[in-house]
């Protein structure tokens, strides 16, 4: 249980920044994701907070204290490594006690033969077995306890490194993509049990990933980072309706959001492909990108068209992609009845409401617009 | 047709050059087996032949044990070459694990002199490292014998290209763990390591084993003397040499490493796979 805060966290190695200035501040009980593109720093900026790697400016906090300069062990954190990191020449069950041996064993009890006829040693082994047993049990791993890493499957190896992580009851658990290793059913399934697991611990999770459903679908908080800057920090529905940022946009969201080029006129309203929005900003004319997501897309009428290129058939959903004339921009529909999917080839007319769409600036920033309301400028009129 | 034909010429070629180098290989320990096998008579006789007519093996042997206190010998073998092992674990291990895992200013420019290391014969320090050891006083003991040989660049070398494979994650955990850097060492790295140790075990012990100039520079007392310089003992300028038992006691100085080798035979050659040395 703690509450971690970062205060402007840099990183470099050598001359290249990895990471420049990261503010953010992990709520006591939260599950917070840093996602992003692979290369963006968010593993640097674990494994600061870890205390695996120093900072070069900056300052970690937990709960109130700062811990620059304090061995990993003693932040009291577990992590749980993308490779597992289980010891191989160990069993599952001394893996998992190395922990709690370091801990409450002196020296002289951890030694290797003398250590053993200890009374005090016998004593603390009974305690650990006790622990590991309990946590062994609630990962229902127990059938396991006596296998060497390499007789394990993925996913037990991965219950075997979570429950490593649990038995030294730390106040955070930190994850470093801890599911990129299984295939793609069982990732989903430990999506599932980590959440759940997070609930019933109600500790810190600070989880690593570049997978931006499992970002999505696990965290109470997403943490956007790029190019090693926090670009965007928020709850997951609100980064998705809500993005600050074009790479946050497009990173956010399977299929992809579609971006448009548009173009702010004169006089404030917005064009797409020649056609002009009910929408208007305060921002100087110039040219502007239009983000609009799948699903808002609606086909079949509107004042745009395109031919129909591809389409992909999920089952219970399809996504239609158009190429649009005259551009080379290539736009994705989703399509909710599977039933009735257009030809290849065949061209559509599509539209998209007024609502749907964000706008950002030539630099990628969001810019704000607003939606022309037809009905009140016609009472203005009649007044 | 004519490619299997070119196929089956190229691989007889190929296994008559690999015959005659065995053969190159091995002729020396038959002759060894032999002579060892034949009464003295039979040694000096002017005809060559490889198997004796009379089979003396067993009387070399009685002679070899009753001339040289061979069992002392083969115990200063084991006394030495274990110390010289031991303690080169010891020091190899840390300084492996830095060169390869740790990150310092200098640790490239480090390794690059540990490789130098590699180049220099131990005959050109023969000289200076002999004076140092009479400066200690320590000559004429098992302490010259091991000393000079506690650091191997080689086994360092060695270490540390296998130690470059083990996952950083891994050390990772330990740290998390709580586990001090030189418990990584022992705790963690040592048991991954044991194909590596295993096969630097084995140049080890067989260098060291079957090392006949540094001994023989720095012992004067016969009761320190190790293996190669008891079979040494058999020649004799003024009574002759007696062949048979020279090398009846040369078979018995090389068969624990031949035991040896064959019980570590599997991880030796892992060892050499894993670490890229072939």
């Amino acid at each position: 249980m703690a509450r971690i805060e970062l205060k402007g966290i840099r990183k470099s190695f050598d001359a290249t920044e990895v990471l420049g200035g990261v503010d953010l501040t992990i709520e006591n009980g939260e599950f917070l994701s840093l996602v992003g593109p692979s290369g963006c720093g968010k593993s640097t900026l674990l494994r600061v907070i870890a205390g695996l790697e120093p900072q070069s400016a900056g300052e970690v906090t937990i709960d109130g204290s700062v811990v620059d300069g304090i061995r990993p062990s003693a932040r009291n954190l577990a992590m749980v490594f993308q490779s597992y990191a289980l010891y191989p020449h160990l069993s599952a069950f001394d893996n998992m006690a190395v922990p709690l041996r370091m801990r409450r064993l002196s020296t002289i009890e951890r030694l290797p033969l003398l250590g053993t006829i200890l009374p005090s040693r016998r004593r603390e082994e009974r305690t650990i077995r006790a622990d590991i047993e309990k946590i062994a049990a609630q990962l229902e791993i127990s059938h396991l306890l006596q296998r060497k890493p390499a007789q394990l499957s993925g996913g037990q190896r991965q219950r075997v490194a979570v429950g490593r992580a649990m038995v030294r009851q730390p106040v955070a658990f930190l994850f470093d993509e801890p599911l990129s290793n299984l295939d793609a059913k069982l990732r989903v399934h430990m999506r599932a049990e980590l959440a759940e697991l997070h609930r019933s611990l109600r500790s810190t999770f600070i989880y690593v990933t570049h997978d931006q459903a499992e970002a999505m679908t696990m965290s109470s908080r997403l943490a956007v980072m790029i190019a090693g800057e926090l670009v965007q920090v928020g709850r997951p529905a609100e980064i998705y309706d809500n993005p600050r940022d074009a790479r946050v946009a497009e990173f956010v969201g399977s299929p992809k959001i579609n971006m448009m080029p548009g173009r702010i006129r004169d006089d404030g309203r917005i064009e797409v492909f020649g056609h002009v929005l009910r929408l208007t900003s305060s921002q100087p004319s110039g040219n502007c990108r239009i983000g609009i997501r799948p699903e808002r897309i609606e086909l079949g009428g509107g004042p745009f068209s395109g031919a129909v290129v591809h389409v992909e058939n999920m089952g219970a959903e399809a996504f239609v992609h158009l190429g649009l004339n005259g551009a080379d921009a290539r736009l994705v529909a989703r399509v909710n009845d599977v039933r009735r999917l257009p030809d290849i080839g065949s061209h559509l007319s599509f539209n998209f409401a007024a609502d749907a769409v964000r706008a950002f600036n030539s630099a990628g920033k969001r810019i704000d617009v607003t939606a022309e309301q037809a009905e009140r400028i016609r009472e203005r009129a009649i007044v | 047709m004519t490619a299997l034909t070119k196929i089956s010429i190229w691989s007889m070629i190929r296994h008559v050059l690999l015959i005659a180098g065995a053969i190159v290989m091995l002729l020396p320990f038959v002759w060894m087996i032999s002579t060892a096998s034949k009464p003295p008579s039979e040694v000096f006789s002017s005809e060559l032949h490889l198997i004796p007519r009379h089979f003396a093996l067993w009387e070399n042997l009685q002679m070899a044990f009753a001339k040289a206190n061979l069992w002392r010998f083969l115990l200063n073998g084991v006394i030495v070459t274990v110390s010289i092992f031991v303690l080169q674990v010891l020091v190899a291990l840390p300084a492996a694990y830095a060169l390869a895992k740790l990150r310092f200013i200098g640790r490239n420019a480090l390794f690059a002199l540990v490789l130098f290391g590699i180049l220099i014969p131990p005959q050109a320090t023969a000289i200076p490292v002999f004076l140092l050891l009479h400066r200690l006083g320590v000559l004429d003991g098992y302490a010259a014998l091991v000393l000079p040989f506690t650091i191997s660049v080689f086994g360092i070398f060695l270490m540390r290209q296998f130690f470059r494979n083990v996952p950083d994650d891994l050390i990772d955990a330990a740290r998390m763990d709580g586990i001090s850097e030189f418990g990584i060492v022992w705790r963690v790295m040592l048991p991954a390591a044991i194909p590596a140790v295993t096969a630097f075990g084995i140049f080890s012990v067989v260098a060291h084993w079957n090392d006949y100039f540094w001994p023989l520079i720095v012992l004067n007392s016969e009761h320190l003397r190790t293996p190669p310089l008891a079979v040494a003992h058999f020649r004799n300028a003024e009574a002759g040499t007696n062949y048979g038992a020279l090398m009846a006691a040369a078979m018995v100085i090389i068969a624990p490493l031949l035991v040896a080798f064959l019980l570590a035979q599997r991880r030796f050659v892992e060892g050499i796979a894993l670490t890229g040395i072939k």
